[in-house]
Parts: C-alpha cells; structure tokens; sequence
C-alpha cells in the first residue's frame, strides 16, 4: 500500500445473489452523474463448459480501489490519488489532463475518458461513504448482491462476508491487491 | 519491458458499455440535466422527494423521486413499500429515459392518410376529445355500446373502464391474461379454488427447493419476487430449472434440466408418479385437503421415467434424483407456477400438473410454499353510480372456453374480424401496443380495418398509434395521478401514484382525458370528483381511514395495513373454493364439460429438418417492447440477439456477431438479428427477447433495432379449457444477410 489509511473501503459482490440485472449501473449512472455512453460499473458474464454441463457466473463489477493502484503510480500529475480517510482510490478533476496513462496502466478496464476531457471511474460513492451512507450501486440492489465497507474493521459485514465465504479476486498477479471479493458458492 | 500479467481479463461484458457511442443516440435528455459535481448527487435543501408509485412494468413497486429545479434526477426505492423494500429494478431505476424521452407523445393526433400509414396532423385537444367522443357515440347509437371494445394494460386504464362501464360495455380486455398468465390462473382455479394474481403469493425466502418449469427469474425482474429469490438462495435453497435455455436462474440451479421445447407436462407427470410411487408424498396432507388421489394414481402410471426420456430428452436417472431432491424438501418445496404461460395450446393443464404436484407435495397455505394473501379494505367514490347493465363480453362465443375467468383481448379482436358472437366498431386501446401482443399481427390489421372509429392513448407512438384515427398523448406515471393500488399482498398495503413533475409538452393524464370524454357524453356522473386527489380522499374516507392516514398515505405513498395469517394452521379444516371444497386433483368439473379430468401429455408437433422452434423471453432491463426507446435502458442491453447453439451455428456456417434474417413456416420474416453463438442452448430451439424490432419510425432509437419475435408468431394454438393463446408453436429457419 502506498503509505497507510485511516480506513480501507473495499466491495463484496454475492455471484450467488447477483442476477446481472444492471440496476447497480444505472444507480451509480443517475448518483454520479455519468455522461449515455459511458459507465462507471459493468455487468460480467463467465460461461464454462459444453452442452448441457455448464457453469456461469454473473456478477456487477467497478473499479476494485487497490491497495496498490497501478493507476496512482502512473499519473503524472497526481491526479490519480488515494484518498487518506477512505483509502479509496480517487481522480483530481482539475489536476487531471486526460493522458490516459492510468487507463493503460488499469488492469481492470476501469476508467473511461470523460467527454469534458478528464478520467473518470468509480468514486466509490465517496459523498456517500462520508456521510455513512452506502453507495448508490449497494442501496439499489434488488439481490443485496452488494457490500461496501471497511476491510480493516473486522465487525463490518464485509469483513464478515470476506471471512466466512469463499471469494474469489481478479489479477491479483498483477500485485494490485484489489479490495473487490466476488462472493463464490463452494 | 513486457508486463503480460496486465493482459485484459477475457470476461464477456454484457452490460454498463455498449457499442452505442453517446453520438448515436438522441442526447436532449443528457442535455437537459447539469452536472452534480464532482462529489456526486448531495441533496440541497430546496430538494424535493416524492413517493410513488413506479410503472415502468406492472408489479407497481413504491418509489422515491428525486427532484431538483423542476428536473426528476433519479429515482430510488421506497423503503417503506412491501413491493420494493427501498429496492428497485433497472427499468424502476432508468425511468428518467422515458420521461425524458424525446420521441414521446406530445401533442394530440388526427388521422390524415390511410389507416397505417402513420400519417397525422397534430390537433388541439378540444377538436381530438370532440373527436373520441363523437366517434365512440356513433358507434353506439348505430351499434350498441357493447360494439365498443377496450383493450389495456397497466394502473391507468381504470379511468377507461370507468367510461366503458357508464358507456355499457363490457367488452374490456388485457392482454396480461390470454397472452400471459391467463392458463396459470386457470390451472390453479380448477384445482384449488383460487387463481394466484400478482404479485404472486409465493414464499420463497422459506423455500428450501424451487423448481422453475420455463422460468426465467433473473431475466424477468419482478421486484420483489427476484428479491425473495435471492434471498432464498442466500439461505441454501436447492433449484431446479427446467429449461431449454440456460437461463441467468440456472446458472444458479442445483440441476439444469434441458428439456426439449414442449414436453414440461410429460416432466412434471413423471414427477407426480414418481412421488406417488415412491410415497413421497405428504399423505397427511392429501388425505385431509384433497380429493382423487387413487385415480390420479392410475392415471399417472404411464408416466415412467422411460417413457418420459422419449419425450423430454431428461435421463430417467435425472427424473428420479431432482423428484426425490424436491420430495426432500417438502413442505417447503415450490413448483413455481410461472407468469407468460402462453406455450403450447395446453397451458392451463400444464399449470394444472403444477398445481397437482404443490398439493402432493402440501406446500400450498404452508411456509416456502404458497402463501395466503390479503387485502386493504376499499370502498369506491361514494357518490359513484351503478353502471348502466351491459351484455356479456363478446369474446367467446357460448359454451366456448368455458373455464376463462377474464375476457380474452384474442376473442375480442377475432369478434371484430367476425361479426361473431356480435361485432366490434370501435377500439379504444390504452397502453397495450397490440400487433407486438396478440399472436399473428396480420390478424390484428385487418380487424382494425372493420373499425368505425379507433383511438389509442400512449405515451410513445408505438407501431398501434399508427393504426388510430385519433392519438391521445398521456403523460407519464411520474408526472399525473392514477387511481388507488391495492392488492392482494403478503403485506396488504394502499399504494398511491401521484405527479412527481408537471406534464410535460402538451401530454396530459388519462383520468382527465377520460373525465373530458366523459363529460362530452354527458357520462360526467360517472367521474363525481373534481380532481383525483378528491377521488382519493373520498375513497379512503368512505373505507373508514383517517384523515391522519390518508396525509401518511400522500407523504409515503404507501399505506400498510393488518396482515391475516400467511399459512394453514396446525390441522386446519379449510374449505377450498372448488365445487367440492376440497383439493381437487381429480377435476369432475372439466370430466363434465368433456376435457381431461387429470391432464394428459400429448406430444406437441416438432419442427423439421434445419427448423428451429422460436422461443421469446426478456432481458431484465427491457418491458416489453415500452422500453426499447429508453435510452439508459438501452444502453445496457442495445439490441436483441438470437440465441443459436454453438455446435448448429458452426454447421450452419454461422459465426456469433453475424446478422441474419429469420423466417417462419409461414414467411413471415424478421431481421436483421445478430447470431448470438452459444452453449446454452439446445439444439432443435432459437431464442430471443421480446421488444425488439419496432417498425414504428417515430421510435427513433429502436426503430429497426434487432429482430421482432412477434411477427414470427403467425400461428398459435388455442388452450380449449381458456381461450389462451399459445405462442411457442413456429418453427422458423436462418439466413445469412450478407454485409
């Protein structure tokens, strides 16, 4: 981690629960703002198998807020930046010129270019997050596929979820050591 | 230096970033909203949040609108209402593409071309409600009222009923019940005395086995029910989803079982013996609730496993293990009854097997099973008057589909084409696009060409707009009142609909399109309320609230009330609504009128060489075809794809991303339609999402948008017990549209 936070919000998302459905994505569209055309969450889709034995996943997807945020390292101006009090990872509009640097450096597909010209991705619904709040994508959920919390606060419930349910995490070679979990049937 | 382990991940993103750059699509209403900042929506103080009710489907879950300077900027759910429980769906979430939609309705319409032609000159509303009410009165005179047919779907078209019914007709038709659920209802009516409504009363957060016959929960987002669903498989619950699609649901199943198309009631009577063999049956339960269990018995002992297999393609071993997985979970075990049953011709005796199986298995009136729903008291307008006596509907002639319990909107389009039982002269049609509902779309043309007179109410030119002689543009549910909303419910409860912003452009609501019309055909009586907030209170008023209540209601727009008892007591004596007051898995009342007593499987007719049977659902972020021009909704699933088994398309020489057309037994075509290439599907069976390939260039962002499965639909097979319209009977082929 680059340096400690005072707190270390991450994201469960329950691919038991999760229907794919998308109300996550158009929440987080109406909360944040974000311009048609562009999306701050995606639904993924994963189907293995032949005929007729199958397996498949679908579950709701952001920026997975790294401990070490390749994005962060990247940035020249230091747009891209971990936001002491939440540990979430953040971009300064103003400081931001549009280099798409963090964008290459994402592993995660997780950043778009703005139509006013900066990079923009999950905030985590930090406004919300501040106000104890839960983000926008949790609050919609039909399924309660969604939890966002503190990893470090061992009571939290996605702590709990972390501990007791099997999970699976993303590109965890790349060493970014994503704080996104997807909750996993055994 | 090479950093491989930064590869992109190799997921299908199937939603959240489409093809469709912002460029593509229309952009007045991004325009029309200013941004947040960059901290997201904070709420100011001059704020405003109103509670309502959502109708972007039919399940009308409470919601919470969010307004700022006279702009609705996101809508959440209202966590004091028992359909959301603070929760929504994409399309409750993405309704701000539909009101500010640019291609709605905004001003009212009068025919100038042929009819069809989609010709119109725009008019005022005093000329096109002058119009309504002259032509629904010639009508009557020369006709008769009852020459007068509504057709409609969703909370508004009360009003219009309210106007037939002072009008003298009858003939009031929904869709939502020959074309959708209509043979469920019946199926459950024959055998215990009930029919289940909506939302469905299925308890499924206590389930500990659901098996769904066709059913795509996921896919189709029922709020409360996808809510519950999950909730049940947070808590362990066992599925089995009979298929032949792996749906979004059986990704999630225990067992997957890919039946051939047609053959579920073979499946569900080789359950209903085996379960009978094997005693895993709830023998209390039967002896106590039910009738005819020993000729059900002898009935069902053709239904081997073996047997089945020949039909349905499921291995007798797959039979007898997901029987006993659902046996085992007992009383807590749901077979659920579906929503669009509409299949094969013999839908209601399908649902009947499934009701048959519940009552085996006693999960009717018992936790996980079907639960008992009730009711908030309410009264009508006090003032209201009798309506005037109307001959029976039109739609059937007599000792046809006897066991209908709603009027069939497929009989009252044929009664128009007909002349029989007595003809129709003029439709009026609320929010029901008809030639994308009722089967064969021809069939439906021509019977608006015996009209006198026509009139469709909408909020978007849907392809029946163009068919009318006068267009009346609604506004939508954010911005007017409808009536009260009240239920059959686990949590009885009074929902409200009320505006949350102005109508906008000159669209106005349906009650004072109607109340206008009314009062052209000196009918006003039938409207004794200034406004529906009077209509309102005098409603709660005369039901016995209080006026603390009515306020809460306006404030949370919701209103619970008492709740009786979900589930059976311990041994109690319950009189079912049935001619026997029992259970009754033998029905002496269709033995009566000539039909099976017990359902019999009979083999469903297959398609030929290089045919495909064409099957429809929904994609979770689309209704229909109502939202197909929503922007926000399109953008998450652009356009529908046919679904196409991996291994045929490669013999078919079909990659997945290619278009091509699809055409039925009869030439009807749709298309162009992108092969979606897949694993998950079976190989005699195509699929697509229904509400795709609108013909209407009014709907400028879904105007030949992907294909039209409807236009496919040319046949269908008529349930004799009901009237149903079953729907999965063509048989289509593929052809390459070369680029």
């Amino acid at each position: 981690m680059t340096g400690r936070t005072e707190r270390r919000f991450g994201m469960v998302v329950d691919a038991v629960a999760c229907v794919g459905c998308s109300a996550c994505v158009i929440a987080c569209r109406d909360e944040n703002d974000v311009p048609q055309g562009c999306s701050r969450r995606w639904i993924f889709e994963e189907v293995k198998g032949r005929f007729p034995n199958l397996t498949a996943e679908v579950w709701s997807e952001s920026c997975q807020h790294c401990d070490y945020p390749p994005c962060v390292d990247c940035c020249p101006t230091g747009a891209s930046h971990i936001d002491r009090p939440t540990g979430t990872t953040q971009v300064d509009r103003d400081k931001c010129t549009g280099c798409k640097a963090c964008v290459a450096a994402c592993p995660y597909d997780s950043r778009y270019v703005h139509p006013d010209g900066y990079v923009d991705k999950s905030t985590l619904c930090i406004h919300r997050l501040r106000k104890g709040e839960p983000t926008a994508c949790e609050a919609i959920c039909p399924t309660d596929a969604i939890t966002v919390g503190d990893l470090d606060d061992p009571h939290a419930k996605i702590s709990r979820l972390v501990r007791s349910r099997h999970s699976r995490q993303f590109k965890t070679d790349a060493g970014t050591r994503p704080r996104f979990f997807l909750l996993e049937r055994i | 230096m090479k950093r491989p382990e930064l590869s992109r991940r190799k997921f299908l993103r199937i939603a959240g970033v489409t093809g469709l750059g912002a460029t593509a699509l229309g952009t007045v209403p991004g325009a029309m909203r200013t941004h947040f900042g960059e901290q997201g929506y904070e709420p100011a103080p001059d704020d405003e949040t109103v509670a309502s009710t959502c109708e972007m489907c039919f399940w009308k879950c409470g919601i919470h609108a969010h307004v700022r300077d006279g702009q609705v900027r996101r809508i959440t759910g209202n966590p004091d209402h028992p359909l959301s429980r603070g929760r929504l769906c994409p399309r409750g979430a993405g309704a701000l593409g539909t009101l500010y939609d640019p291609d709605r309705l905004s001003v009212p319409l009068v025919r100038e071309g042929e009819r069809g032609e989609d010709r119109f000159r725009e008019a005022t509303w005093e000329e096109a409600l002058d119009r309504v009410a002259a032509g629904l009165k010639k009508v009557a005179e020369e006709h008769g009222p009852e020459a007068i047919a509504m057709f409609y779907h969703g909370a508004g078209g009360s009003f219009f009923k309210t106007l037939m019914g002072g009008l003298g007709s009858a003939n009031i038709a929904a869709p939502s019940y020959a074309q959708c659920r209509g043979p469920r209802e019946v199926g459950f009516e024959l055998t215990f005395g009930e029919g289940l409504g909506s939302p469905e009363p299925l308890d499924l957060p206590n389930t500990r086995c659901l098996v769904l016959i066709g059913s795509h929960l996921g896919e189709n987002m029922h709020n409360t029910q996808v809510q519950d669903f999950a909730q049940g498989l947070a808590g362990g619950m066992r599925l089995v989803v009979v298929d032949p699609r792996y749906s979004t649901a059986a990704g999630k199943a225990s067992h997957w079982l890919p039946i051939r198309p047609g053959t579920d009631l073979a499946l569900l009577l080789s359950w209903i013996n085996i379960i009978i063999q094997e005693e895993w049956y709830n023998r209390a339960y039967v002896e106590k609730h039910a009738i005819g269990f020993e000729q059900l018995a002898a009935e069902v002992r053709r239904y081997t496993p073996e047997a089945v297999y020949v039909e349905t393609g499921i291995s007798p071993e797959l039979q007898r293990e997901t029987a006993l997985e659902i046996a085992q979970a007992a009383p807590r075990a749901l077979i659920h009854p579906g929503r669009h049953v509409t299949w094969y011709g013999d839908d209601a005796q399908r649902s009947r097997a499934i009701a048959i199986l519940n009552a085996l298995l006693g999960s009717w009136g018992r936790p996980g099973g079907i639960h008992f729903t009730s009711k908030s008291p309410l009264k009508g307008h006090p003032e209201m008057p009798a309506f005037p006596e109307a001959p029976e509907p039109a739609d059937r002639k007599e000792g046809d589909f006897v066991f209908a319990s709603e009027t069939l909107a497929s009989g009252l389009r044929d009664a128009t084409l007909t002349g029989e039982p007595t003809p129709m002269k003029a439709w009026l049609v609320y929010g029901s696009n008809l030639p994308y509902v009722l089967p064969d779309p021809q069939k439906t043309y021509d019977a608006i060409q015996e009209l006198d007179f026509m009139v469709a109410i909408d909020i978007l030119p849907a392809e029946i707009c163009g068919w009318a002689d006068v267009v009346l543009p609604e506004c939508t549910y954010l911005e007017r009142h409808d009536d009260l909303i009240a239920p059959w419910h686990r949590e009885p409860y009074i929902g409200l609909r009320q505006p949350v912003i102005e109508p906008l452009g000159d669209s106005k609501p349906g009650w004072w399109m109607a109340k206008e019309i009314a009062r052209r055909l000196d009918l006003e009586a039938y409207f004794p309320w200034k406004d529906p907030e009077g209509l309102i209170r005098a409603r709660m008023r005369s039901s016995g609230y209080s006026e603390a209540q009515t306020t809460s209601l306006f404030e949370r727009g919701v209103l619970v009330t008492e709740a009786d008892p979900l589930y059976l007591f311990h041994n109690e004596e319950y009189e079912f609504d049935t001619p026997s007051g029992k259970i009754e898995l033998f029905s002496q009342q269709l033995a009566d009128m000539g039909f099976d007593p017990i359902p019999v499987y009979r083999r469903p007719e297959q398609p030929g060489p290089g045919q495909f049977r064409l099957l429809f659902g929904r994609a979770p972020v689309h209704t229909f075809g109502r939202t197909t021009n929503n922007e926000t909704l399109l953008q998450q699933y652009p356009e529908n794809e046919i679904w196409l088994n991996r291994a045929v398309a490669a013999d078919l020489g079909l990659a997945g991303g290619e278009y091509v057309l699809v055409k039925n037994q009869d030439g009807a075509v749709t298309g162009p339609i992108r092969v979606k290439a897949t694993e998950r599907i079976r190989s005699d069976c195509v699929y697509m999402v229904h509400g795709f390939g609108h013909e209407s260039k009014r709907l400028r962002r879904a105007y030949g948008r992907g294909g039209n499965d409807a236009l496919l639909v040319t046949r269908y097979e008529t349930d004799p017990l009901m009237g149903g319209t079953g729907m999965n009977v063509n048989f289509v082929t593929l052809e390459k549209v070369e680029a």
